[in-house]
């Protein structure tokens, strides 16, 4: 029984350096991208996260085409692309009457059509595979290195930026009384959020980057009512979802990136109904109050 | 920074605020004395609000103007409606110590004499015990102590309250006029903008009534007269847009 056990659910990582690299890779990932992912979500801003990383593709695709499949490369071109367009959304937000959701919409849908442009010339389907899904079992130490420095910066500057950052988004007017460090505030915080797409988009791939993201965050609401239990259930949930998703991969054969998604997935929908704030409480006990 | 109280705090020369070239508030003349505990009364549309984001600097005059003739003091201030993304998940200890801001600023660190006199704020305006709850399960007259406690903490020399007591109950309201009556004794500035005129009557010793145009400027008991109130209620409130321009005094004319 124990023996089993081992085997389902340690076994791999042990066995196989490949699967020890990837664990590592997604433990930095879960501790820098997700507590992005909890502001993402309490600014309002969980799509944004989503536009940004479609608008990565033609960056990392260029860095591709010039480098041929250099991390350097891939990653500098993506860092461009996102960056690009998160400032000249923000930026056009202020001088137009369009707002940031519809710059956004605009610059990544011309971002997307270019990167898959780009990729398409290229005539190698698998490469194009590569960009989008990732390769979290292929990370080499160059990648992991990456990840462990993105991370870190991450950390460092949300715990810099962490008082401004909430203020930002509980009392906009307060701080711009106050301050004028709100801009400021803004533009590092979406640097932290493009430099976590591209740190995804090296284990898991373009398109499911912010997952990792969003997902730990969307589930950990449902469990935390304070900021500080919120960012850490997230993370907890991340990690258990990397870990259930490697694993489904490597019993299952299956690509990695969706299976760590789909985990992801499964313990927000979980949460959803078994959380402290969930569906379930809420119709198991519709009707009860405390005492006066 | 001292306070002289025989000179003014804040002046306004002719004052002209408004949006769009419409004008809120017309050709104010007048003077606040640091120490003074003034109410701002009118009707809706009246130029209130108008006037304290003049004194914050939020919008330029569009003729005349405001000069601090003791320098500009620290300055804190409750809105009307504050635009609080309530569903944040902090708790109240966390919301309240933001008003140790204009010391501690973005990154420096809170000490523990800081969170004593959180405490100390929460227990002032009556919510001692409440520092663990969530914003989001506050009360609105819950809510209104809490930002008067922030307040509190900001210890400002002036301070503008823009509709304090707004769609709060009477206990509430005696409790947060009683911290109005301490700040005035310990010397602050106070500029309130009100509606309840016997409240003003019974606790604000000056008073300034604004119908756009300013109706009376001084002791509470003479700007108050039925005669005043009269001129107010009659007040045009919609602005008028084949208005001309108005040469009072030539200042405006471009």
């Amino acid at each position: 029984m124990l023996e089993l056990i081992y085997q389902a659910l340690f076994a791999p990582f042990i066995d196989f350096g490949f699967m020890r690299r990837a664990l590592v890779g997604c433990i930095a990932l879960s501790i820098s991208a997700t507590p992005v992912g909890v502001f993402l979500m309490l600014r309002r801003m969980s799509l944004t996260g989503d536009a940004i990383a479609h608008a990565i593709l033609p960056g990392a695709a260029l860095g591709y085409m010039v480098a041929g499949l250099s991390l350097g490369a891939m990653t500098l071109g993506g860092l461009i692309a996102g960056w690009v367009v998160a400032l000249l959304s923000g930026g056009l937000a202020r001088i137009t009457v369009l707002k940031e959701d519809a710059n956004l919409a605009v610059f990544y849908l011309l971002s997307l059509a270019l990167g898959v442009l780009l990729v398409s010339t290229q005539s190698r389907n698998i490469d194009l595979l590569h960009l989008l899904f990732g390769s979290v079992l292929a990370l080499d130490n160059e990648a992991l290195i990456l990840l462990a420095g993105i991370a870190t910066i991450t950390l460092l500057l949300l715990a810099i930026f962490l008082r401004p950052l909430v203020l930002e988004c509980l009392d906009p007017d307060f701080l711009r009384r106050h301050s004028n460090i709100g801009t400021t505030t803004h533009l590092v915080f979406l640097a932290l959020v493009v430099l976590n797409l591209v740190a995804g988009f090296q284990a898991l791939g373009t398109l499911m980057a912010v997952g990792i993201m969003i997902l730990p965050a969307t589930a950990a609401r449902f469990w935390a009512r304070q900021l500080d239990q919120l960012l850490f259930v997230a993370m907890g949930i991340a990690l258990l979802g990397c870990w259930l998703g490697l694993l489904m991969s490597w019993h299952l054969d299956l690509p990695t990136g969706p299976a760590i998604i789909l985990m992801l997935g499964s313990l927000h929908v979980f949460s959803l109904f078994a959380g402290r704030d969930g569906l379930l409480k809420r119709w198991l006990h519709p009707r009860k109050h405390l005492k006066s | 920074m001292t306070i002289n109280q025989s000179r003014p705090l804040v002046e306004f020369n002719n004052l002209t605020l408004g949006y769009e070239m419409h004008p809120a508030v017309h050709h104010l003349q007048g003077k606040i004395v640091s120490g003074d505990l003034l109410a701002v009364v009118g009707p809706n549309g009246g130029g209130k609000s108008t006037l304290l984001k003049g004194l914050m600097g939020e919008i330029r005059p569009l003729g005349g103007g405001i000069t601090w003739p003791q320098g500009h003091p620290k300055l804190a201030y409750l809105p009307q409606r504050a635009r609080l993304d309530l569903d944040f998940p902090l708790r109240v200890i966390d919301f309240v110590s933001l008003g140790h801001w204009p010391r501690r600023g973005a990154f420096a660190a809170i000490k523990a004499s800081d969170r004593q006199a959180v405490q100390q704020a929460l227990q002032e305006v009556g919510l001692a015990g409440f520092d663990k709850r969530s914003l989001d399960s506050l009360s609105g007259g819950q809510l209104q102590r809490v930002l008067f406690a922030r307040l509190l903490l900001e210890d400002a020399p002036l301070i503008l309250l823009d509709e304090p007591f707004a769609a709060v109950d009477e206990a509430t309201t005696a409790d947060l006029l009683n911290l109005v009556q301490q700040w005035h004794q310990q010397g602050r500035t106070i500029i309130a903008v009100l509606h309840d005129l016997q409240q003003v009557r019974s606790y604000f010793p000056k008073c300034l009534l604004l119908a756009r145009d300013a109706l009376g400027m001084g002791a509470t008991a003479q700007v108050l007269t039925a005669e005043n109130l009269a001129k107010a209620r009659k007040m045009q409130v919609l602005a008028d847009p084949l208005a001309p321009i108005c040469d009072f005094d030539g200042l405006e004319v471009p």
